[in-house]
């Protein structure tokens, strides 16, 4: 018998603060499929708001703490693309200059985004939905451009028993969240919003999905607010939908 | 280059297209002089027509219609003109057809210069940069000094990159390579050949952190994907190169200072760096610029010292967990029917248009907090 496999769920500030269902839905599917999940107390943030917005000192101070969190972890997942990018991508370099390059290199590769986890790691790929009929798809920016990751996403709403998967024209343009940028350029911000969101519309799909907490912000702020029939869910939502 | 041209006694001035001379508002030191400069790039050429200046950095005049053109094109020949851009093109063909061979002096950029055989190489695809460089008495030729390659043979690999990325071409119409002026027994060329290098904090740079970005071709590939460009449209960005890339640009030929906003004006969605030939990252350099911007105290306090709070919060997990409650005690007038639809003063900036989620009435690391306790 191989041993269970053990998993430390960073949850992230706006997971956290916003959109806890996310974090109990990521905590149901990897139990489901026999993972052992724990989550390190006393998150916060990975520091990626600092990190972008040029506040690197602060940056810093903020990975190092997040980084000794997960020390031990087996395995680290993460509902954002874009956490799960500021933790592989540039911890690295961000904690050398604290001496802990080592440490940040380690949690670095042991790192998921959760589609990622999902399809790369476990090979899970078959569960039901939990929100029948069409879903769509929008990639986010730091999963699809900075991790490269398009396609497991996509092979697990592909098989989601229950749902249809539909094309989203232009899937992979920006949903002009950005961060702070959203409140520094509010109106562009929306216009590239309302861009997306027309897109969206166009496709017949009652679900919008994408792995990013940023993204589903904007973009749900945004259906809400035109009150669109549309749902925008995080993909550990869609995929809770009881064993398949 | 005023110089050259009263030396040359030159009253009019042909161009050829050129951020490079854009950059250095050259059109402007020439009518001071009493030269007259004739842009012969049509998007240039219509641009000028307007007294407006490039909207993009390979397509000059893509903000307007056909429509917008030919009221310009009636207003200059004081008749009316079809909006029918074959037409346009042709009228445009007749009247600068006179100016070449009336021009003193010759003026273009260089996409490229080579390094072992001391060419200079223009790429359009209109012909105009032949006319230019072939029909005035004299050339110059202005470039920044970045755009040197090695050899031939380089040459032709970023030939290849540039018509690709810039228009989706094999290779631009025509490729023009000079090395110089007329020589005894050549029948065309000019008889005076000059070559102007731009640094304008461009060498600077070659140790700097936007070093990167003396690779760009200006192709205008990042333009064409960046999702702010694209709503905002080139003039916004108030200098002379816009996009990702001019953002980086403008902070090399004028300092950090002159990007403090710009620098904010992307979304960082590695569109522009995906889109690069060169992989230039730019999401990396404007990440590097805000920084900058924040260490030079060039960003606005109250920024600064938000930021640094922030900081101090996610540092500290239980004045982040305190945050959280007050959080959800100061939204309570104003989250309804578990949402936000508005808020008072600057706080509205993501409220006038979106709604924002509440803080959760427990958040994830409560909830799970008291489940363990429940069920340890």
């Amino acid at each position: 018998m191989t041993a269970r496999r053990r998993v430390s769920l960073m949850v992230t500030c706006l997971g956290d603060l916003f959109f806890p269902d996310v974090g109990f839905s990521i905590v149901r599917l990897l139990r489901r499929l026999d993972v052992v999940v724990d989550v390190p107390p006393a998150q916060t943030c990975c520091g990626l708001p600092l990190f972008n917005s040029g506040y690197h000192a602060e940056a810093r101070a903020v990975a190092a703490r997040t980084a000794e969190l997960f020390r031990d972890s087996e395995h680290v997942v993460v509902p954002s693309g874009s956490c799960a990018w500021m933790v592989k991508h540039e911890y690295p370099g961000l904690l050398a200059e604290s001496g802990l390059a080592a440490l940040a290199g380690e949690v670095a590769a042991r790192t998921y985004e959760l589609s990622q986890f999902l399809v790369r790691v476990l090979g899970a790929t078959r569960f039901t939905s939990a929100v029948p009929g069409r879903v769509t798809y929008h990639d986010s920016c730091h999963l699809l451009r900075g991790l490269h990751e398009s396609r497991s996403p996509r092979t697990l709403l592909e098989n989601l028993s229950g749902a249809e998967l539909v094309d989203l024209p232009g899937a992979d343009e920006c949903c002009g969240f950005g961060g702070s940028f959203s409140v520094r350029l509010p109106e562009v911000s929306t216009q590239i919003l309302d861009k997306k969101l027309a897109n969206v519309e166009a496709t017949g799909a009652g679900c919008l999905v994408a792995c990013d907490a940023g993204c589903l912000m904007q973009m749900r702020g945004g259906l809400t607010r035109r009150k669109s029939p549309v749902r925008a869910l995080h993909l550990a939502e869609v995929l809770d939908g009881g064993r398949p | 280059m005023v110089d050259i041209a009263r030396r040359a006694g030159a009253r009019m001035a042909v161009k050829s297209k050129s951020m490079a001379t854009e950059e250095i508002d050259l059109n402007e030191a020439l009518e001071r002089e009493g030269i007259t400069p004739v842009e012969t790039d049509l998007g240039e050429y219509i641009i000028q027509l307007a007294h407006e200046r490039p909207s993009h950095i390979i397509a000059p005049a893509i903000h307007k219609t056909k429509g917008q053109v030919a009221e310009l094109f009636s207003r200059e020949l004081k008749r009316p003109v079809e909006a029918d851009p074959e037409e346009l093109t042709r009228i445009a063909r007749a009247e600068l057809r006179q100016k070449f061979l009336q021009a003193d002096i010759g003026i273009t950029g260089a996409n490229f210069a080579v390094a072992d055989t001391g060419t200079v190489v223009l790429v359009t695809n209109e012909g105009n940069g032949r006319m230019v460089t072939s029909l005035p008495r004299v050339h110059v030729a202005v470039m920044g000094a970045e755009k040197v390659v090695p050899s031939m043979t380089d040459l032709m690999v970023f030939l290849a990159i540039l018509a690709k990325s810039a228009t989706g071409q094999k290779l631009s119409v025509y490729t023009t390579l000079v090395r110089g002026p007329r020589r005894a027994g050549e029948l065309e060329g000019p008889e005076e050949f000059h070559l102007v290098l731009l640094d304008s904090g461009r060498i600077a740079q070659l140790g700097g952190p936007l070093r990167e970005a003396l690779s760009c071709l200006r192709c205008g590939a990042c333009l064409n994907v960046c999702p702010v460009y694209r709503q905002i449209g080139g003039h916004a960005y108030g200098h002379t190169y816009p996009g990702p890339i001019g953002i980086l640009l403008t902070a090399m030929l004028e300092g950090t200072g002159s990007v403090k906003e710009l620098a904010h004006a992307s979304s960082l969605c590695g569109a522009c760096a995906d889109a690069c030939p060169v992989r230039i990252d730019i999401p990396k350099m404007l990440i590097e610029l805000r920084r900058e911007v924040g260490d030079q105290k060039i960003a606005p306090w109250i920024e600064r010292v938000t930021f640094k709070l922030l900081a101090q919060v996610l540092v500290r997990p239980a004045l982040y967990r305190l945050a959280a409650r007050v959080g959800r005690v100061l939204q309570r007038p104003f989250a309804r029917g578990g949402t936000i639809s508005g808020l008072p003063l600057f706080l509205d900036d993501w409220t006038r248009t979106r709604d924002l989620p509440p803080v959760a009435a427990r958040t994830f690391q409560e909830r799970w907090a008291a489940e363990r306790e429940a069920a340890p």
